[in-house]
């Protein structure tokens, strides 16, 4: 038990379909409640489609796993209407630091651009972040948890997915259109589909310990090679909510995790690491390996994998819940609009296309840090040395010194979805891009313009300092109302008598951002990524990357 | 595309490899090792050239 925190039990109920063995069909069943799980369920609900969650246990994530979330991951959940809370519990930080046994060789500043609503990073423990994600599934009354219900079969036919699901009152049948697998880096349904996850398995050992303390160190990432109170191996340092401080030590390879688990064994470790005299009491600790490794495919038929359970990476770097979040964010509108029968079945293969590419990134990121952490040869271990000793004087090995790559969304630069610009621009909101943040008004009210984006398509006018040319207005309002509906916006200079749809870019960061120019457009996914883009508006042109959009 | 150079570029060859051989006086393989690969990444960034280095890294491999 932890001194800090009392885990949740959630109920075990029976459900209807257990009592009249009646067996039905839910149009989407999610396997697993954890962050991806529970993010993708919050998603659906917020498009209006109901989904069964299934999950084997009855809690939160128990003891110190995640504890780092970035800004993209937040964002998706600040569109599903949970990341203020997020945020207040957890930490905000923004620099890091690297230190060579006792000297500091590096620091970092993750976000030194002003004018961004969501933070770059917070840190919270897990199971805190899947509570607030499960009670705001629970308020949305489209979410139906079932807890203690482990799947233990799962078969596809006929434009269905059988699943078995053993409960405390034995095993039962469900059927569902679709199902997304959330069910972990060890996912069954993996097994059950006969898959194969292929990569890297790293023979280092870590301790994770969660200690809780006052202490007077800064809300920072503070990362040691060859620490100097745990010589020859690294340490990282993190504070989460409430005083709670994780620190990973690692190992090595030949470390007895049993015996390194040990109090007696833990607390002195942790007594050279923050001096004899600070008071700290021990919550949690465990020893981990990692791996990093991954599906070749996301999507088998009617099954959809997300999370751990399509691709596992090493912690450093925070790519693993932070990658995960992501794959709900893209799967989900997709699904709804292959459901709804406004987009083809393929839509959902540049689910897999979009996302392996992001998991591709991720991994070659985490195996890059891990192989700098944990050098793997003699030569290997030589170079990263030189690299370190070189860093405290000279820049060029400071970018060389890889302590953990943090978490970055991926552009999904190759995607068939995208409509290839014509027009010329600079900058980084390139088709496939993530939309990036500015600060806009909307009826003389301070708001930001990532809260106008997402769940839908969403065109953006950039209007300049004139008014929106009616013929414009006209041919945007009968596109909007189309097929494939969308919202538009008139992002403008300065204000004027407030139009409803009307965004004033206050101080100039979305024309910087966006390198807009009046008669701009752009056209964001529901997953707020750039689509296309265009220096005219041409309704046409507009029409037809919609169409794109959704893979016609 | 540059390509590394591999015609001598040196004014006194003979010079460089004196100096190169002095850095190394008195240390240990060890104390050499580590030198040497100090010596790589700070040449490794004054050429700052992907290409080049890549040129560069099949070369020093060939025939090893
Ligand atoms: C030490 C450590 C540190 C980490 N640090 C970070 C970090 O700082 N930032 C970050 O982003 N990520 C981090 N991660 C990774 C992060 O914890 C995972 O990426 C994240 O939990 C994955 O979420 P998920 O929902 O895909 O899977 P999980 O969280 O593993 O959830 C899977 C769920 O499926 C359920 N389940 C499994 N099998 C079945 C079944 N047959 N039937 C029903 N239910 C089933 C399980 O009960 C579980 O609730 C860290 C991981 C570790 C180990």
């Amino acid at each position: 038990m932890l001194s800090t925190y009392g885990y949740p039990k959630f109920p075990y109920l029976q459900t209807e379909e257990q009592r009249t063995g009646v067996v039905r069909r839910h149009p989407v069943v999610v396997v697993g409640a954890g962050p991806v799980g529970l993010t993708a369920a919050l998603d659906l609900a917020r498009q209006g489609v109901p989904a069964v969650v299934l999950d084997e246990d009855d809690t939160v994530s128990v003891g110190s796993r995640a504890v780092c979330y970035a800004k993209r991951a937040l964002e998706v959940w600040d569109r599903l209407g949970c990341a203020r809370r997020m945020i207040d519990k957890g930490v905000v930080w923004n620099v890091g630091r690297v230190f060579h046994r006792n000297d500091q060789v590096y620091q970092f500043d993750l976000l030194p651009e002003p004018d961004h609503k969501i933070p770059a990073f917070i840190n919270l423990q897990q199971y805190y972040l899947e509570e607030h994600l499960v009670a705001e599934a629970r308020k949305t009354g489209l979410v139906d948890l079932r807890w203690k219900s482990r799947v233990v079969s799962l078969d596809q036919r006929d434009g269905h997915a059988t699943l078995g699901v053993e409960t405390p009152d034995g095993v039962h049948t469900l059927e569902a259109d679709w199902v997304i697998a959330c069910d972990g880096a060890r996912s069954p349904l993996r097994k059950m589909l006969g898959l194969e996850f292929v990569g890297q398995v790293f023979q280092d050992r870590f301790l994770i310990a969660d200690v809780v303390m006052k202490a007077d160190f800064p809300a920072e990432r503070w990362f040691w090679f060859d620490a100097p109170f745990h010589p020859g191996q690294s340490a990282l340092l993190h504070r989460q909510a409430d005083n709670v401080w994780r620190i990973d030590f690692q190992l090595g390879r030949d470390a007895d995790p049993e015996e390194a688990k040990k109090p007696e064994n833990v607390v002195p470790r942790l007594k050279a690491m923050l001096g004899a005299d600070t008071a700290f009491e021990l919550e949690w600790v465990s020893v981990y390996t990692f791996q990093c490794r991954r599906l070749e495919r996301f999507r088998h038929g009617r099954v959809l994998f997300a999370g751990d359970s399509a691709h596992q990476v090493s912690p450093f770097g925070a790519r693993g819940a932070n990658s995960g979040v992501p794959d709900a964010d893209n799967l989900v509108w997709k699904l709804k609009l292959v459901m709804d029968g406004v987009a083809p079945d393929r839509l959902l293969d540049s689910y897999s296309e979009e996302r392996v590419a992001a998991a591709r990134e991720n991994l070659l990121n985490s195996t890059r840090s891990t192989d700098f952490i944990t050098p793997k040869s003699a030569v290997s271990r030589l170079f990263r040395d030189a690299v370190l000793d070189l860093a405290g004087e000279h820049p060029f090995a400071r970018s060389l010194v890889n302590s953990g790559r943090l978490s970055t969304p991926t552009t999904y630069a190759g995607s068939a979805l995208n409509t290839p610009d014509t027009g010329s621009f600079a900058g980084r909101m390139v088709p496939g891009a993530p939309a990036t943040d500015a600060p806009v008004e909307e009826n003389g009210q301070p708001g930001w313009l990532m809260d106008r984006l997402g769940g839908r398509f969403v065109a953006l006018y950039h209007a300049g300092a004139d008014p929106v040319p009616a013929e414009t207005a006209a041919r945007l309002d009968a596109l909007a109302r189309g097929r494939i509906p969308f919202a538009w916006f008139a992002v403008t200079d300065r204000r004027r008598e407030a139009r409803p749809n009307e965004l004033v870019d206050v101080n100039g960061r979305f024309r910087e951002r966006y390198d807009a120019t009046p008669g701009s457009l752009y056209l964001i996914r529901p997953d707020q990524h750039v689509a296309g883009r265009w220096r005219h508006v041409d309704a046409a042109a507009l029409a037809e990357a919609l169409n794109r959009a959704i893979g016609r | 595309m540059p390509t590394l150079a591999t015609e001598n570029r040196l004014p006194s060859p003979d010079d460089f490899y004196e100096a190169l051989i002095d850095t190394h006086r008195d240390l240990t393989a060890e104390q050499s090792g580590m030198v040497n690969a100090k010596l790589i990444l700070l040449l490794a960034n004054h050429i700052g050239d992907m290409d080049v280095l890549r040129e560069a890294l099949s070369h020093a491999r060939k025939g090893v």
